[in-house]
């Protein structure tokens, strides 16, 4: 049993990450984020990571970029709009194929938007978000707990698949206090061969780079990467399941929405409805298999897919339900966290 | 048994602090604790709030619209949250700057002057928010008042120590209140 | 070698042997020759790592025989501060053009600069955007003619070129600032001199080195290299002085 501290989940993602073998963090402030900058900055001197507050987001994510490249365990945090300006970067570090973790705290978009929670970043998230085909590994914790869980995870994906690995939270789950159990710090030895940590003479040089200015050398990369995707898809993905077995509706929420769906089942239980929940904590890879699998049985009557968002995931179970269901919505936007009771509310109005 | 809380007031008064304090302690005790604050931009004097979910199981949503709970330090706190009390609830608030009292019938309410009491007979109106929640553990047990203080003890920095005893006045002041 | 003859000039072994696509009479080309006749020299082939930008010299790592990263359009500076920051023993630079540098990278550059980031920036400044077809640059001289300033840069509108080496000499984190250029070989061997001691105060770890270089381009000046030259001389080095803006290292022994 590890340390149990209680504590914000910014503060605990810091943490998880120092305990993970953290060496180098680049980041900007940014609410509701900013806290994940201030714990290392106070948690600096007690450790050997490199800490730098960059002049931007921008010069965040290239920095990662260059000490990813460089071989080190590499991480930067922000919210929605840093987020937005990172997408070049985050496109480069993708095609480079770059191990590093990021994590958007989310916030109410678009533009400068609310400093609230939203899950508005979803599609931002597990489509890409930056030109080119390109995929993060995207992991969506629903409690401080998973901040830390999640953290030593993504460290762990990405080193195993040279891929960036995101956590898609949002500002409650940043901000909120909850028990957590540490894990026990551990040594980083990074394997890296292909880093640029100098040329010694038992090796050709190493480049790290996301030029490929011929195209049959472009679409070899992107087979490459592609390749690497499939291989993730079929390794990685994770979900959680509720009350499930005998569900007549499935529901189905990613992040800090899949808790209160927790309870939205346990109170349409009460009323005698057979809901079950189906949480995806990978959202990429997502597991469309599984809702497949919900469509194809009799049972099920509907989902529904509720989001702090105007629909987004949604898209995806109706690609994976494949018309053989309906797939309902609901959502709140702007920062909005909508209530079990809503929610509920919403599935009530479908069952007709 | 799930206990959903709710801690309001301006900046300032600690009212995230007090919280932060009874989610801490009730840890401690070994049970499940959530501490969702309202953010906003920084500001001196504005509202505030947290809410607070005190559990023996796991807490599956720790977003709460009706309240177990409610601590209102300000008038516009009040007027707010009141109509949120669940049926049979509890209500406590600060009844010497606050003076139009709630009107509901069909829960508990408890008017604690705390501030008056903080800066009368402490001599130290920082020391409200413990007397309210002295009030709070007497109303409900949710914690033990043992388990308060060695919450006091583990999070505040060293050198703050030696304000324990006045908290613990505090908090005893408070709970005489309610009876 | 045959008896009785001397090498006098030779490529090396850190420049790899390949044709490189630059234009000829282009600087870039000299300028990997000194760089990595630097290291060399300075026998630091293991512990260099640096840092291509967007330009005309992107490709620069095809030539050099050594750890390279090629940056986002304008990030070079951040990129080189987190291999700096990572692998502080090893000597970093940044290879960037006026476009990457003083252009869109401004900001990456300055606070790079202004932090003292202990790495080696090498700004080649030919006033014009070279490998997309002869855009103005930040550095375009007043009046000079560009497919995007066809009458002429007109200071007006878009203001005066950018003095870099200037600029950053004025930030507290900067050991050493200095603009040369390869016109003839006496300045040539000067570029190489400050190349060298730029790595070498790198490796002292006193700050940030910066080495402009007042650099050609023949085919965006739609003139022949040696017309080049001369338009250095008479245009480009009056409004662009050759020579050292700030030598923390000197002061310091002179003290």
């Amino acid at each position: 049993m590890g340390e149990i501290k209680f504590m914000k989940g910014n503060e605990a993602l810091a943490e998880a990450a120092i305990r993970s073998g953290l060496q180098g963090y680049f980041g900007y402030p940014i609410t509701p984020q900013s806290e994940v900058v201030e714990y290392l900055a106070m948690q600096e001197p007690n450790h050997n990571y490199v800490l730098i507050q960059a002049e931007s987001e921008v010069a965040s994510v290239n920095m990662v970029y260059g000490a990813a490249a460089a071989g080190a365990r590499v991480m930067t945090t922000t919210s929605s709009p840093g987020f937005s300006l990172m997408q070049e970067g985050v496109s480069y570090i993708a095609c480079a194929e770059l191990p590093c973790v990021f994590a958007n705290i989310v916030r109410g978009g678009p533009g400068l938007g609310t400093i609230q929670a939203s899950q508005g970043d979803y599609f931002q998230a597990v489509k890409g978000g930056g030109h080119g085909d390109y995929h993060l590994i995207v992991l969506a914790p629903n409690s401080v707990q998973e901040m830390v869980d999640h953290c030593r995870l993504a460290f762990e994906l990405a080193d195993k698949y040279r891929n960036p690995v995101m956590l898609l939270s949002d500002g409650s789950i940043g901000q909120m206090m909850e028990k957590v159990v540490l894990p026990e710090p551990i040594p980083y030895k990074p394997d890296k061969p292909w880093a640029t940590t100098g040329k010694t003479p038992d090796r050709k040089r190493n480049i790290i780079t996301s030029l490929y200015i011929q195209s049959e050398d472009m679409e070899k990369k992107n087979q490459t990467i592609q390749a690497k995707y499939q291989e993730i898809t079929k390794n990685e993905i994770r979900y959680e399941k509720y009350r499930v077995d005998d569900a007549e509706i499935i529901i189905s929420a990613f992040g800090l929405t899949s808790r209160i769906c927790k309870k939205v089942v346990d109170l349409a239980r009460e009323e005698g409805i057979k809901m079950g929940l189906f949480r995806p904590i990978t959202v990429w890879p997502f597991p469309t298999d599984q809702f497949a699998e919900f469509a194809a049985q009799d049972r099920v009557k509907f989902f529904l897919s509720a989001e702090m968002n105007a629909g987004q995931m949604v898209e995806d179970i109706r690609l994976s339900v494949n018309g053989k269901k309906p797939v309902y919505f609901y959502g709140r936007q702007g920062g909005i966290v909508p209530t079990p009771e809503e929610i509920l509310n919403a599935a009530k109005g479908h069952l007709k | 048994m799930l206990v959903e809380m709710i801690f309001s007031g301006f900046g300032g008064q600690g009212v995230l602090s007090m919280g932060k304090l009874l989610a801490y302690a009730a840890m401690k005790e070994g049970k499940e604790v959530s501490w969702m604050p309202s953010y906003g931009p920084e500001m001196r004097g504005g509202t505030a709030n947290c809410i607070v979910n005190i559990s023996d199981e796991p807490i599956s949503s720790p977003v709460v619209t009706a309240y177990d709970v409610v601590v209102a330090l300000n008038l516009p706190s009040l007027r707010k949250f009141e109509p949120r009390v669940k049926k049979g609830g509890i209500l406590i608030w600060e009844s010497s700057t606050i003076k139009q009292p709630p009107t509901r019938d069909d829960i508990k309410t408890y008017a604690v002057p705390a501030v008056d009491m903080a800066s009368n007979d402490l001599k130290n109106v920082k020391v409200m928010n413990m007397l309210i929640l002295g009030a709070l553990v007497k109303a409900m047990a949710v914690v033990k008042t043992d388990s308060l203080l060695l919450a006091l003890k583990e999070t505040l920095p060293p050198r703050h120590h030696n304000l324990i005893p006045l908290n613990q006045q505090a908090i005893e002041l408070g709970m005489a209140q309610v009876k | 070698m045959k008896e009785g003859y001397e090498v006098v000039y030779k490529r090396p072994k850190t420049l790899l042997d390949k044709r490189m696509h630059y234009c000829p009479g282009c600087f870039h080309a000299t300028i990997h020759k000194l760089l990595m006749e630097i290291v060399e020299e300075m026998g630091i082939q293991e512990k260099t790592v640096g840092v291509c930008p967007v330009g005309c010299s992107v490709f620069a790592y095809d030539y050099m025989d050594i750890d390279m990263q090629e940056a986002a359009h304008g990030r070079a500076a951040a990129v080189a501060t987190a291999i700096k920051r990572m692998l502080p023993d090893r000597y970093v630079f940044s290879y960037q053009g006026d476009g990457d540098l003083a252009a869109i990278g401004t900001a990456e550059t300055i606070h790079a600069c202004n932090r003292g980031e202990k790495f080696t920036f090498i700004f080649i400044n030919n006033g014009i955007y070279g490998m997309t077809g002869g855009q103005m640059a930040p550095t375009t001289l007043e009046g000079q003619k560009t497919t995007t300033s066809p009458y002429g840069r007109n200071v007006q509108k878009l203001g005066m070129p950018l003095k870099m080496a200037e600029m950053v000499s004025q930030l507290a984190g900067v050991a050493y600032a200095e603009r040369v250029s390869c016109n003839t070989p006496a300045n040539t061997r000067k570029a190489k001199k400050a190349l060298k001691k730029a790595f070498e105060i790198q490796g002292k770890g006193l700050g940030t080195t910066f080495i402009e270089v007042a650099s050609n381009c023949p085919s965006g000046w739609k003139c022949t290299p040696v017309e080049s030259l001369d338009w250095l001389k008479n245009k480009v080095y009056p409004y662009f002085p050759l020579g050292v803006f700030k030598d923390v290292p000197a002061v310091k022994e002179e003290v």
